[in-house]
């Protein structure tokens, strides 16, 4: 059954680790949940699943494995046999046969043993451990001091009644990329360099000089090391980009909280960039686009974010903005080359995925800048473009 | 390996299955995560497992500077080479300059204690990883002095995180993992009469409504918590606010919302109700 259980839950698209697994053996064999599906439910729970968002799976696996069986849930006899035999669910890493050794099965075979003994004795009124209705934490059976009940789960239903509530659905969260993995992406986002700026004191070598100038303090200073990258990103926001608000928002929170920029700047742009760029979401707030570039230099680095699908004359017609007030002089495509020539390093990051990159838009944006997916693989290759050790290669086109 | 038995405590309420946990992660001595909305008690609880089991409790605060190795020790060379400067002092015995952190000392401590890890998602996104191989052996190594030091009685630790950032794979498989739920209207009730012990019920009902209504509105990205609850209360009460017109004009929005964008959602959906 166990081994069947933890197959069952992977097959839920859970990550249960072997490591997980023994703790869980482990728990069950110094007397925690023998005959309290309710306790076992959420034992194995608090070891296996990491995130709430797994919850909802773990439930919805819980309850197809235990159905039927819920009334008659007791595990000692099989986990007597497994703690004398312990079957595994497949060949073990190095790592974890150690871990397996660390568990000392004879020495917890012996203790539960001793546990079903005292439990024969003396019932379910025991106080050792865990039974249904005893005097120990665990177990569901009795009443909350308070007489409050938390949580769900009791009112004289099952833990597989309570399982199929599905009560976590809202926490499920089938993302494609995290704020961490981003965060992580970005992390290789630095060239250091000697920086200037006030001297910082170097601990290590004070230390070895003043030693050597008989004990009398002798302070030595070194210039810092900072990352030299400037990061400038364009997010577009609205209409079509509607769907990737989600996606757009974490790279943006990644971004910002990756506090090992020299400098960062963000702005907001609605399907190609004009005369202006924005520093809201809502657009309301701008600053010339020309000023911007006069700020920047080849130092910079600039990643645009966008789908690039726009109707061709937004991007190389004057006065074919999508916004119908606002008349641009200079065509969309020839505000993105200014941007390209002033700043080498620069990458366009497309959340939609490769293969419908056919809009023609993108075909012409793609010559101006390379063009990455918004995925872990596509940052990582553009990273390698914006920190300069790759060309930017569309240049050549 | 000795049971404890974690119950709550009168002040503290815990549900069965959060008392499941903490003893599984006591008797298994693996650190309990504790993940949940703000507001949800998840700090308080290591104040409760301490209160409860009679344990002295150690508390690292968890800063976006914080460093593993400072939760181990710190080996304060300043004060060495001051103090050997001025030859007043024995500067041979370097132990007298190492500083033990609150994860330090709760490993040689001569009792069991509790710790509380608070907030371990403010730090560098590499913090949790550092610290995996003290959590697994409970042991450290002063290179200073040349010693290691093992964990005579494995603390009890508690990691607090608000999901602000992931953490890694390799981190959480070493936990047990515990999620408080946020509170549902009845422990609401209960939490809100330790704060507003004479709120009228009337108007606590009404108030409740309108909350769980609002943190249930799809298009709201920060939901209000109970802190901020609270304080909406506390706001309507002062303002003399009658019961009727909180359902009709939601006063006072802007105590729970503080998103201008989340501000509008409400305000919109406010009125598509009224209309129906």
């Amino acid at each position: 059954m166990f081994v069947d259980f933890f197959y069952h839950l992977r097959g839920y698209g859970l990550k249960v680790t072997i490591t997980e697994w023994l703790s869980l053996m482990r728990a069950l064999a110094i007397g925690y949940s023998r005959a309290d599906l309710h306790v076992f439910y959420n034992l194995a729970r608090c070891l296996m699943v990491k995130t709430e968002a797994d919850f909802d799976n773990y439930d919805r696996a819980f309850a197809s494995f235990f159905m039927g069986v819920e009334n008659h849930f007791d595990i000692s006899d099989e986990l007597l046999e497994w703690l004398s035999k312990p079957e595994l669910p497949r060949e073990l890493t190095e790592e974890e046969r150690a871990k397996l050794e660390a568990l000392d099965l004879d020495e917890l075979r012996e203790r539960f043993k001793e546990l079903l003994d005292e439990q024969k004795e003396r019932h379910d009124g025991g106080n050792r451990w865990i039974g249904t209705g005893g005097m120990s934490p665990f177990g569901h059976g009795g009443e909350h001091p308070t007489g409050i009940r938390i949580g769900g789960s009791g009112g004289g239903r099952s833990a597989v009644q309570v399982a199929t509530d599905r009560r976590f659905r809202n926490l499920r969260s089938d993302r494609i990329l995290d704020t961490r993995q981003i965060g992580l992406a970005l992390r290789r986002l630095r060239k250091l360099d000697k920086d200037e700026g006030p001297e910082e004191l170097d601990i290590d070598e004070t230390i070895d000089s003043s030693a050597r100038n008989a004990g009398e303090i002798d302070l030595v200073f070194r210039p810092p090391k900072r990352n030299r990258i400037k990061l400038l990103l364009l997010i577009d926001v609205g209409g079509s980009m509607d769907p990737h608000t989600l996606l757009c928002e974490r790279l943006f929170s990644a971004a910002h909280k990756a506090n090992h920029f020299k400098k960062f700047e963000f702005k907001f742009f609605h399907n190609c960039v004009y005369e202006n760029l924005y520093t809201d979401i809502s657009r309301w707030k701008g600053e010339p686009t020309s000023e911007i570039l006069k700020r920047l230099d080849h130092t910079w680095s600039v990643c645009l974010v966008g789908d690039a699908w726009m109707s061709p004359y937004e991007l190389t017609h004057t006065g074919g903005a999508i916004d119908y007030y606002h008349s641009n002089q200079v065509t969309g495509l020839d505000w993105l080359r200014k941007f390209r020539d002033r700043c080498p390093n620069s990458i366009w990051l497309n959340p939609e995925p490769r293969r419908i990159w056919n809009a023609p838009t993108i075909h012409l944006i793609r010559q101006v800048f390379p063009m990455f997916e918004l995925t872990i693989d596509g940052l990582t290759e553009g990273i390698d473009v914006l920190r300069g050790i790759r060309p930017n290669r569309a240049l050549a086109a | 390996m000795s049971f404890h038995s974690f119950t709550g405590t009168d002040t503290y309420l815990a549900a069965p299955e959060l008392r499941d946990s903490v003893n599984v992660s006591a008797a298994l001595e693996k650190p309990l995560l504790v993940r949940g909305e703000p507001g949800t008690g998840k700090t308080v609880l290591a104040e409760a497992i301490a209160e409860n089991l009679v344990m002295e409790l150690l508390t690292w605060n968890i800063k976006s500077t914080s460093k593993a190795q400072e939760g181990l020790y710190v080996y304060d060379t300043v004060q060495r080479l001051n103090d050997a400067r001025f030859g007043d002092k024995d500067i041979t015995d370097i132990s007298q300059y190492i500083k033990y952190g609150p994860l330090g000392q709760s490993f040689l401590a001569q009792q069991r204690v509790v710790l509380l890890i608070d907030e371990i998602d403010k730090a560098d996104m590499e913090f949790p990883n550092d610290l995996l191989h003290e959590l697994d052996r409970m042991s450290f190594f002063v290179n200073e002095t040349g010693r290691h030091h093992v964990a005579k009685f494995r603390p009890i630790v508690v990691i607090t995180s608000n999901n602000e950032k992931e953490l890694p794979d390799a981190f959480l498989r070493r936990c047990v993992f515990h999620y408080i739920a946020f509170p549902d209207k009845a422990e609401m009730e209960n939490i809100i009469r330790v704060h507003h012990p004479d709120v009228e019920a009337e108007l606590l009902q009404q108030v409740l409504l309108r909350f769980y209504w609002l943190r249930d509105l799809p298009e709201i990205r920060k939901k209000p918590s109970t802190s901020e609850l609270i304080d909406w209360i506390a706001a309507l009460r002062r303002g003399g606010v009658s019961t009727e017109s909180i359902e009709s004009e939601l006063p006072f929005l802007g105590v729970l919302m503080k998103r201008e964008n989340d501000l509008e959602a409400v305000m919109a959906a406010h009125r598509r109700g009224r209309v129906n």
